[in-house]
């Protein structure tokens, strides 16, 4: 066994010393390897630290809250029906179903009179009317002031809690707390800044301001009734399922659906964003690594037509070594450690790339910064060493069985 | 004489076969080497002298007849054990040299002993001492390319001796040297039989025969002579003995 051992140790060095001696042309076998670990850490590194990035923020919105929002399917939307949540919707919710809390109605605020001004300036933020419970349920917390509280709902208090991107958008100098910005023409008081949450998908989470519902229903006219979400927590995380149901029975009736029409509504949890988010990156890496998998073959097959130039040129030299007294396996041994040596290098030149390339990428769109996972690194390497091994294998069969006579005859 | 026998070759032929026509390289070689043997094995080209060097050295399987090294019969060994033979009884010196080129001297020296897996301080223990006995301790860390062909064979003969051979198997050893150089080689023989080491020189070179002590000639795959050199002076000593 020792000797085994011995004669790993001198393969490597030999095999280090002739891709060593052949630099350019090693760096050229291996670059097919190089470029397919490269693309694999790149892709799986950026995806990766996107999916950090999105189950952070899903973790912040609780597992057991509910959102429930209108649906219309496409062919109907353009038809011009639209179907709706109402204020009716909520309240028949809030009191009628049990085991849930903090149901919080929210309604967003669209088109040529959302426009929020301060001092000449404009900002086209997303205007939320909504409750106090909304803090509970998005984990928002004012970073300075208050969140508006059930009192400021009641009496349709003009009071604004704004997202930290607003403030430079209106351009706010100074304590903003107790300043007045407008919206649809009407003077909000700012009461709180919330904390900052930065940037998802490319899309600016802080750019919203939040009014209390009821200011905002008022604000919005009783010309037609809004479109709202309304979101709440289940109490018991055990009793999800039947809550969803119960829901979707009231929500049937009081829509008057027939027994056969669809549901104009959906219902969502947070984990189940999650699982279908986790669906898409799962589908999206293993496409992505069909695709740099094809491009590690061709690396192989690259591999292995230099390494069998290679046992070719070196012909006289197995020869040499097997009229010392070198049999097969050392020959085959020495030529597998040398192809797996060569795709290890390429293997970590790969990664190396691969990082530098995800973390240009991250860097240059704005997503969230590239992380490498243990996996990804363990599985580079370990494919890597797999193509040499099963590319090399062939080469070095030639080797090992050539004729020695032959072989030292060779000019 | 009472001597030690180390290789008995017994009705040894080998055939080559080319498409439908078929001829004997070697047709039934008897041939008994002793220890501390000092042989020349003459004759043109063509005589069969290669392919006698390729049996002895287990480079190939004789087609008949029956091989036996310090008393086993390697004509009927497998691949991996005649390697084993190689690595362990006999060592090669070739007319080129057939050094490893990006090796140091030290480096093709221990060669052969990695095939017996020894750990690198006992190679290169080894190693050293068998290129001080060439005379190359200066030059361990050269390349080929940085050695003179004199220097190169010597670097040849010290790998072949390094694993302590039971035969020293030279084919044409000073084929590509000069003729100061040969008589240097030479003398490194002479010294080595002097030691105590079973030579087998395949040779077309007069001089190089003459300095044997021993001297065996094939022609047409056939053994025409066997000769003692009494006096290594006394020249001509090979000339052909007809009859096998």
């Amino acid at each position: 066994m020792s000797s085994l051992k011995f004669k790993l140790i001198e393969g490597t060095r030999s095999a280090g010393q002739s891709i060593f001696a052949h630099g350019f042309r090693s760096f050229l076998t291996t670059l097919g390897i190089i470029i397919g670990v490269a693309s694999v850490i790149a892709v799986v590194s950026v995806v990766q630290g996107f999916s950090a990035n999105i189950t952070q923020q899903f973790d912040g919105m609780g597992t057991n809250v509910i959102n429930v929002e209108s649906f219309t399917p496409r062919k109907e939307r353009l038809q011009g029906v639209r179907a709706k949540l109402t204020y009716d919707d909520y309240l028949q919710i809030k009191y009628k179903i049990t085991g849930i809390s903090d149901v919080t109605p929210t309604v967003r605020m669209w088109g040529s009179n959302a426009g929020i001004t301060y001092r000449g300036q404009t900002s086209s933020s997303m205007i939320v009317g909504t409750a106090s419970t909304y803090q509970k349920l998005n984990t928002v917390y004012p970073e300075r002031g208050r969140f508006f509280n059930a009192s400021d709902d009641q009496s349709r208090r003009r009071v604004a809690v704004l997202g930290p991107s607003i403030m430079s958008k209106l351009d706010i100098k100074g304590d903003p707390i107790g300043q007045h910005v407008g919206v649809s023409g009407e003077w909000f008081k700012v009461i709180g800044i919330a904390e900052k949450r930065g940037k998802l998908f490319g899309f600016d989470q802080d750019d919203f301001i939040l009014l209390p519902f009821s200011t905002t229903r008022a604000l919005l006219g009783g010309a037609e009734e809004p479109d709202i979400i309304i979101s709440f927590q289940v109490n018991e995380p055990s009793q999800l399922d039947q809550v969803k149901q119960q829901v979707t029975n009231l929500l049937r009736r009081n829509h008057n659906l027939d027994q056969d029409a669809n549901d104009d509504f959906e219902i969502a949890t947070a984990d189940q964003m999650l699982d279908t988010f986790d669906e898409i990156i799962g589908s999206t890496t293993l496409v992505l690594g069909g695709i740099v998998g094809i491009s590690l073959l061709v690396g192989g097959i690259g591999i292995m037509n230099i390494m069998l130039v290679s046992v070719t040129e070196r012909t006289r030299e197995i020869g040499i070594q097997k009229a010392l007294g070198a049999t097969r396996f050392d020959i085959l041994l020495q030529f597998l450690i040398e192809a797996v040596f060569l795709c290890l290098l390429g293997g970590l030149l790969g990664l190396i790339l691969g990082f530098g390339a995800g973390s240009l990428i991250s860097n240059l769109t704005g997503l969230p910064s590239a992380t490498v996972p243990l996996w990804a690194v363990i599985l580079s390497f370990g494919f890597s060493a797999g193509i040499g091994l099963v590319f090399g294998i062939i080469p070095a069969a030639k080797a090992a069985n050539l004729d020695p006579i032959d072989a030292l005859r060779y000019e | 004489m009472s001597k030690q026998t180390i290789i008995e070759l017994k009705g040894i032929a080998k055939r080559y076969v080319m498409g439908s026509e078929s001829f004997y390289a070697l047709d039934h070689i008897d041939l008994d080497i002793y220890l501390n043997d000092y042989i020349a094995i003459v004759g043109s080209s063509g005589s069969g002298k290669s392919t006698l060097m390729n049996l002895l050295g287990c480079l190939d399987y004789p087609t008949n007849g029956e091989y036996k090294l310090k008393g086993t019969d390697v004509a009927t060994l497998d691949e991996n054990h005649l390697a084993g033979i190689r690595n362990q009884e006999i060592g090669f010196i070739f007319q080129n040299f057939n050094l490893l080129p990006r090796a140091s001297a030290l480096q093709n020296v221990m060669q052969p002993l990695i095939y017996r897996g020894l750990p690198l301080v006992e190679r290169k223990r080894r190693a050293e001492n068998a290129l001080t006995m060439v005379g190359l301790q200066d030059r361990m860390t050269h390349v080929p390319n940085q050695l003179s062909g004199g220097q190169r064979q010597r670097v040849a003969i010290a790998r072949a001796l390094v694993t302590e051979p039971a035969i020293l198997l030279a084919d044409e050893p000073t084929g590509n040297l000069d003729s100061t150089t040969t008589i240097e080689i030479m003398a490194l023989f002479d010294q080595l039989h002097a030691d105590g080491q079973t030579l087998i020189i395949v040779t077309h070179e007069q001089e190089i025969a003459e300095r044997c002590h021993r001297v065996v000639t094939l022609k047409d795959g056939h053994l025409m002579s066997d000769q003692l050199n009494q006096s290594q002076a006394s020249s001509p000593s090979f000339e052909v003995n007809a009859g096998v």
